[in-house]
């Protein structure tokens, strides 16, 4: 299972592995927003939680097809389905690979992110730490989609309308973290949920996205 | 232990393609399979890998013992040559110091283009590499799908004598193929096993649903 992790890391990082591109997208559409809006700075901050919450979840929406798509397409899916390894790790170190390609850099880098959108200073830890805790959910969420929609050509865009509304409690949870400690209230409450919701979908999704690519691969 | 194949139906798409396979594997021998293009000597391999749940019948023998290779190789254009074979020498638990390795890069003639990323490989280096996966794999069934596909004929004596060693060490090969490797082994037609009707299990492939 390591062995997939680094094969995965490795890809990425390479010609053409994508690395980086969640992130740009994610700077590029909040860079976007105060155009959008106009520089109303008290405006900015009391929309900036969520808006952060939404682009982080585009980015990773943006990579989600390559988790499995690639390595069906060359053959190595069946492969690796045949090989020692059970189908539920394959998706684990591949989830795992995702998350640290897109979930990972994005949550480094939002602190400085919401800086840009007039986030109150002492709000950027949590911002940090509920796109930390949130982010590995997208990732497997995001796996299962992927899982589901692997035979087929051009999927993408279903693959987002399948995983969109399952990316739901996620956002309302972290963007809810955010606001909270914005207007000074205590957020471990949502923080709480949405660990456990990250948990949980640690421990199905492996399951869930192995049963479906043993359907998809036959 | 050996391959053990009894009333055996495969399907593909929900339909079934062959019944009433019977055959049997022992160690040290080979089996090859004919029949014409449709009639489903793919999905037979595939079910034999696990990858196709058999429509009916029983099979012994196979799950964990078998590698597979396919029409396509899994090779990532990105890694090298080197780095692609450490890669399945790793998911399959083989050393890298392991003596297949060398093995593998020698009976498929890899030594040269070791360092070479995948991408710059013609198509016959690219299933030489593909092939050489086997020899890390440590399995005793060795499940092969038109192998000799874009090799020369160099390549192909190459391979058959790798097919060759591997049967000499007790291990089994089944192999789908056209051309005749020079392989002391079994024929199997598939064609007298075509299904009689196209009968399907999926009630939402049947006509009267």
């Amino acid at each position: 299972m390591g062995a997939l992790l680094i094969r995965d890391l490795r890809l990425a990082f390479r010609a053409g592995g994508g690395f980086g591109l969640g992130l740009a997208f994610f700077l590029i559409v909040l860079m976007l927003v105060p155009f959008g809006i106009g520089p109303e700075s008290g405006l900015l901050g009391r929309i900036a939680p969520g808006f952060l919450w939404i682009a982080a979840l585009l980015a990773t929406l943006l990579s989600l097809d390559r988790i499995f798509q690639l390595d069906y397409e060359d053959g190595t899916l069946d492969l690796l389905a045949t090989s020692p390894l059970p189908l539920e790790s394959i998706v684990l170190a591949k989830s795992i690979a995702h998350w640290l390609t897109t979930g990972l850099p994005l949550s480094l880098a939002a602190p400085l992110l919401g800086l840009l959108l007039n986030l109150p200073l002492q709000t950027l830890p949590m911002l940090a730490a509920s796109l930390l805790i949130g982010t590995p959910a997208l990732s497997l969420l995001g796996a299962f989609g992927a899982a589901l929609t692997v035979g087929l050509r051009r999927g993408g865009l279903l693959l987002s309308l399948l995983v969109l509304p399952l990316y739901i409690p996620t956002l309302i949870l972290g963007a809810r973290v955010v606001v909270q400690t914005a207007s000074g209230l205590e957020a471990n409450t949502p923080l709480v949920f949405l660990s456990a919701l990250s948990l949980f979908t640690l421990a199905l999704i492996p399951f869930a996205a192995a049963a479906a690519l043993r359907v998809n691969l036959r | 232990m050996s391959l053990i194949a009894k009333d055996l139906s495969i399907s593909r798409g929900g339909i079934v393609v062959l019944e009433g396979l019977n055959f049997t594997l022992a160690p040290a021998c080979a089996l090859i399979l004919k029949g014409p293009n449709g009639i489903g000597k793919t999905s037979l391999l595939r079910s034999l890998a696990g990858l196709n749940p058999v429509a009916a019948g029983h099979l012994g023998g196979v799950q964990e013992q078998a590698v597979y290779a396919g029409h396509l190789d899994g090779i990532k254009p990105q890694l090298s040559v080197l780095e692609n074979l450490l890669f399945w020498a790793a998911v399959f638990g083989t050393s890298p110091r392991h003596e297949g390795l060398a093995q593998a890069l020698d009976s498929f003639d890899l030594e040269q283009l070791k360092h070479r990323p995948a991408q710059f490989l013609s198509a016959g280096q690219k299933r030489r590499l593909g092939l050489a996966r086997l020899l890390l794999a440590m399995r005793p069934i060795w499940l092969l799908d038109e192998p000799t596909i874009s090799l020369d004929q160099a390549s192909v004596a190459g391979f058959a004598q790798a097919v060759k060693a591997h049967l000499a060490s007790g291990g089994m090969a089944v192999i789908a193929s056209h051309i005749d490797l020079g392989l002391d082994a079994q024929t199997l037609d598939l064609t007298e096993f075509r299904a009689r009707a196209e009968t399907s299990h999926d009630p939402f492939l049947s006509a009267d649903f």
